[in-house]
C-alpha cells in the first residue's frame, strides 16, 4: 500500500525529469539551449523561494541576498582561493544556508510577518548588494570573471547540453524533496504556520523552529541557483547577484506557478520566461528594434492578472478548470 | 570654525532634503495607517510623477512650481483609480494580496518608463535651478528652500485634512475601526481609494518640489523610497508626526554620514537603522504598539 502511494506520489516527477532531460535532442540551437539552461536555474531559484513563501506563507522579497551569496560563493572560492567547482557548488549552497539562518534567525524572533518580513528580507539584499559593489575583495563595481577552463573536471563543458541537464538534475532533486517536505510533518506544520500562525502555536507547533528551517532550506536552494548563475556565465558584479531582478523573478515563478505547490515553481518559470521572450520579440517586431522593460512589463501584468483571478497560480486554475468539467454532468 | 561651517552646512542640506523625504513617507505611511498594506509602487509613482514634470516642462513649458497645480488632482484621480479598479478587487480584501499587487503595479511603472524613456538619466533647466539664498555662512540652494518650505506645508495641510474634515474623520475611522466605520454608514471602499488618491497626490508635490534640482531616470523612484521605507518604520507605520520627525532624522544622517564616510557608506547607515528598528523596535518611535 505504501509503495504504491510513494510510487504515485514520486512518478510525475520523474516523467517530467525526464521529459525535460530529452528537450535538448530535439531543440539543439544554442540559443534554445541557452534558454533552456536559464530557466532551470531561475527554477531553482523559485523552488527555493517556494519554501519559505509558498508552504509558509512568509513572502521574502529580498532572496537575492541568497542567490547573491551563493554566486559571489562560487566565484570566490574559484578565483581567490583556488577550490574546485564541485566543490564550491555545495560550499556556495551551504553558505546561502548560513545566510538564511541568521536573517531568518534575527527577522522571525523579531515576529516580523507579512509587509515586515518582505521590507527586512528587500533590506538585506540590499545592504548585501551595497556591500559587494564597493568590497575590493568581491570585485567592487568591476565584478569577478571565472577564468575560462572548458574541462569537466572545472564544471565547464564543450556540450552545452551537459551543463543544462546538470541544472536540471538540480531542480529535480528539489522536485522530490518539495514532496517529501509536503508529506511530512514538518510541511504540514509549515502549511499550518501559512494557514494561521498564532492557532499553529497554539496547537504546539513551534513556529520559530519551522519557519527557520524552511527559510534555510529555502536559501539554500536559491543560493544553489546563484552558484549554477555564475558558472555558467563566469561573470558577475553585484547587480546581477544581488540585483532586485532574482528577488522578482523568484517569487514571480512561484506565485505564478502556483505557490505552495510541488510543480508551481518550474511551470510559473516557463510561462514567465517564454512570455517574456514572446513579447520581446513582438515588440522588437512591431518597432524595429529592442524594447527595454517591456518584457518586464508583461510579467507584472501577469503577476496582477494571477492574484486577482487564479490565487493558486497556474496549477490551481487548471485543476479547477478540471474539477469544474468533471463535476457537470 | 570652518569645520563647525562644513558641518552646519551639512546639517541644513540635510534637513532641506529631509522635509522632502518626509513628504514622500507621508503618503507611504498615511496609507500604511488606513489599508495595512505597504504599497510598494510607491516609488515606481513619484518616478512617474517626476518624468510628468518634464514632459509638463519640455513639451509644454510650465514651470515645475505651476506643474503642482495640474498634477496633484491627476495623481489624485490616478492613485484613487488604482485603488479603487485594480488593487482592492484585484487583492480580494487579502493583504499579502495587496503586497504582490503593488509589487506587479510597481514593476509595470517602472519599465513601462523605462521602455518610453530608456534608461538615460535627465533633468530640467530652469533658470533658478542654481539660485542661492545666503544665511549667516552658509549658502542654501534656493529650489531646496522652496521644497523644505513646500513638503512642509503640504504635510500642514494634510494633517488638517486629516484633522478637520469629515473626509479625514471618515478616514481616521476607517483606520481605526473598519468594521464599526461600516456600521456608521461609511464608505470603507471610497475612503480606501481616498487615501490612496492622497498619497498619490503628496507624491507629485514632492516631484514638482525635487525636479529643479534632481535628475530622473526610470529607477530614480526606488532610492527615494527605500528611504520613505526606513523612515516610516522608523516614525512608527502610519504616524505622521512620526514621517516628519523621521524624515529630517534620515536627511540628516543621511547628509552627515555621505560628508563624513562617503555616499556609499552613509546609504549603509540607512539600511542599518532600518533594519535595527524593525528587529528592535517594529513598532517604530511613534507607532502605537501592534
Amino acid at each position: 500500500m505504501k509503495t504504491a502511494m510513494t510510487q504515485a506520489t514520486y512518478w510525475p516527477i520523474l516523467l517530467v525529469g525526464a521529459a525535460l532531460a530529452l528537450l535538448p535532442l530535439v531543440l539543439t540551437t544554442n540559443a534554445t539551449l541557452n534558454f533552456l539552461t536559464f530557466a532551470m536555474i531561475i527554477t531553482l531559484a523559485a523552488q527555493g523561494w517556494n519554501i519559505i513563501g509558498g508552504f509558509g506563507g512568509q513572502f521574502s522579497f529580498g532572496h537575492a541576498a541568497f542567490f547573491g551569496t551563493g554566486a559571489y560563493a562560487m566565484a570566490l572560492l574559484q578565483v581567490r582561493f583556488a577550490i574546485n567547482p564541485w566543490l564550491a557548488l555545495p560550499l556556495g549552497t551551504a553558505l546561502g544556508g548560513c545566510a538564511g539562518g541568521i536573517i531568518g534567525y534575527l527577522s522571525f524572533r523579531a515576529r516580523l510577518r507579512g509587509s515586515y518580513f518582505a521590507l527586512v528580507t528587500l533590506a538585506f539584499a540590499e545592504i548585501l548588494r551595497i556591500v559587494a559593489n564597493a568590497w575590493g575583495f568581491t570585485g567592487a563595481a568591476a565584478g569577478v570573471l571565472v577564468p575560462l577552463r572548458l574541462d569537466p573536471v572545472q564544471m565547464q563543458f564543450n556540450d552545452r547540453r551537459i551543463f543544462y541537464w546538470l541544472a536540471l538534475l538540480l531542480v529535480v532533486i528539489v522536485l522530490g524533496a518539495s514532496r517529501a517536505i509536503m508529506r511530512s510533518r514538518f510541511g504540514a506544520q509549515l502549511i499550518a504556520v501559512r494557514e494561521n500562525e498564532d492557532a499553529a502555536r497554539a496547537l504546539g507547533v513551534n513556529t520559530l523552529v519551522a519557519k527557520l528551517s524552511a527559510l534555510i532550506i529555502s536559501a539554500a536552494i536559491t543560493a544553489a541557483a546563484g552558484a549554477l548563475y555564475t558558472q555558467k556565465f563566469l561573470y558577475l558584479d553585484a547587480s546581477l547577484a544581488y540585483g532586485s531582478w532574482i528577488s522578482v523573478d523568484a517569487l514571480l515563478g512561484a506565485i505564478i506557478g502556483g505557490p505552495g505547490t510541488v510543480f508551481g515553481p518550474l511551470i510559473g518559470t516557463i510561462v514567465l520566461l517564454g512570455l517574456g521572450e514572446v513579447t520581446k520579440t513582438l515588440f522588437a517586431q512591431l518597432t524595429g528594434g529592442a524594447l527595454p522593460g517591456v518584457d518586464l512589463v508583461a510579467f507584472g501584468v501577469l503577476l496582477i492578472i494571477c492574484v486577482a483571478f487564479a490565487p493558486r497560480g497556474v496549477i490551481g486554475a487548471v485543476r479547477g478548470a478540471v474539477g469544474a468539467r468533471s463535476a457537470t454532468p | 570654525m570652518l569645520k563647525l561651517d562644513i558641518f552646519l552646512s551639512g546639517l541644513a542640506n540635510g534637513l532641506l532634503i529631509g522635509a522632502v523625504y518626509a513628504l514622500i513617507s507621508l503618503g507611504l505611511t498615511l496609507v500604511y495607517g488606513v489599508l495595512h498594506i505597504i504599497n510598494f509602487a510607491h516609488g515606481a509613482t513619484l518616478t512617474a510623477a517626476m518624468f510628468a514634470v518634464l514632459i509638463a516642462h519640455s513639451v509644454f513649458g510650465i514651470d515645475p512650481y505651476l506643474a503642482i497645480l495640474v498634477l496633484t488632482p491627476l495623481f489624485f484621480g490616478l492613485g484613487y483609480a488604482a485603488q479603487r479598479f485594480v488593487i482592492s478587487p484585484a487583492s480580494h480584501g487579502d493583504d499579502s494580496n495587496g503586497l504582490l499587487v503593488t509589487l506587479g503595479l510597481s514593476i509595470i511603472i517602472e519599465n513601462a518608463l523605462l521602455a518610453i524613456f530608456r534608461s538615460d538619466t535627465r533633468s530640467i533647466d530652469v533658470a533658478y535651478a542654481f539660485s542661492t539664498v545666503e544665511i549667516g555662512n552658509l549658502f542654501l540652494s534656493l529650489p531646496r528652500m522652496i521644497a523644505f518650505a513646500g513638503a512642509f506645508a503640504v504635510s500642514l495641510a494634510l494633517w488638517l485634512v486629516l484633522a478637520r474634515t469629515d473626509t479625514g474623520k471618515a478616514i481616521r475611522a476607517v483606520a481605526k475601526e473598519k468594521a464599526g466605520a461600516t456600521l456608521a454608514g461609511i464608505d470603507v471602499d471610497h475612503i480606501y481609494a481616498v487615501t490612496f488618491g492622497l498619497s498619490a497626490a503628496c507624491l507629485a508635490i514632492a516631484a514638482c518640489l525635487l525636479m529643479p534640482t534632481f535628475l530622473v531616470n526610470p529607477r530614480i523612484g526606488n532610492s527615494f523610497v527605500l528611504v520613505a521605507f526606513t523612515i516610516v518604520v522608523l516614525g512608527g507605520m502610519g504616524s505622521i508626526a512620526g514621517a516628519l520627525i523621521g524624515g529630517l532624522f534620515i536627511g540628516v544622517v543621511e547628509s552627515l554620514s555621505g560628508l563624513y564616510f562617503g555616499e556609499s557608506l552613509g546609504q549603509i547607515g540607512i539600511f542599518l537603522i532600518f533594519i535595527l528598528v524593525l528587529l528592535l523596535r517594529p513598532t517604530g518611535l511613534f507607532g502605537a504598539r501592534a
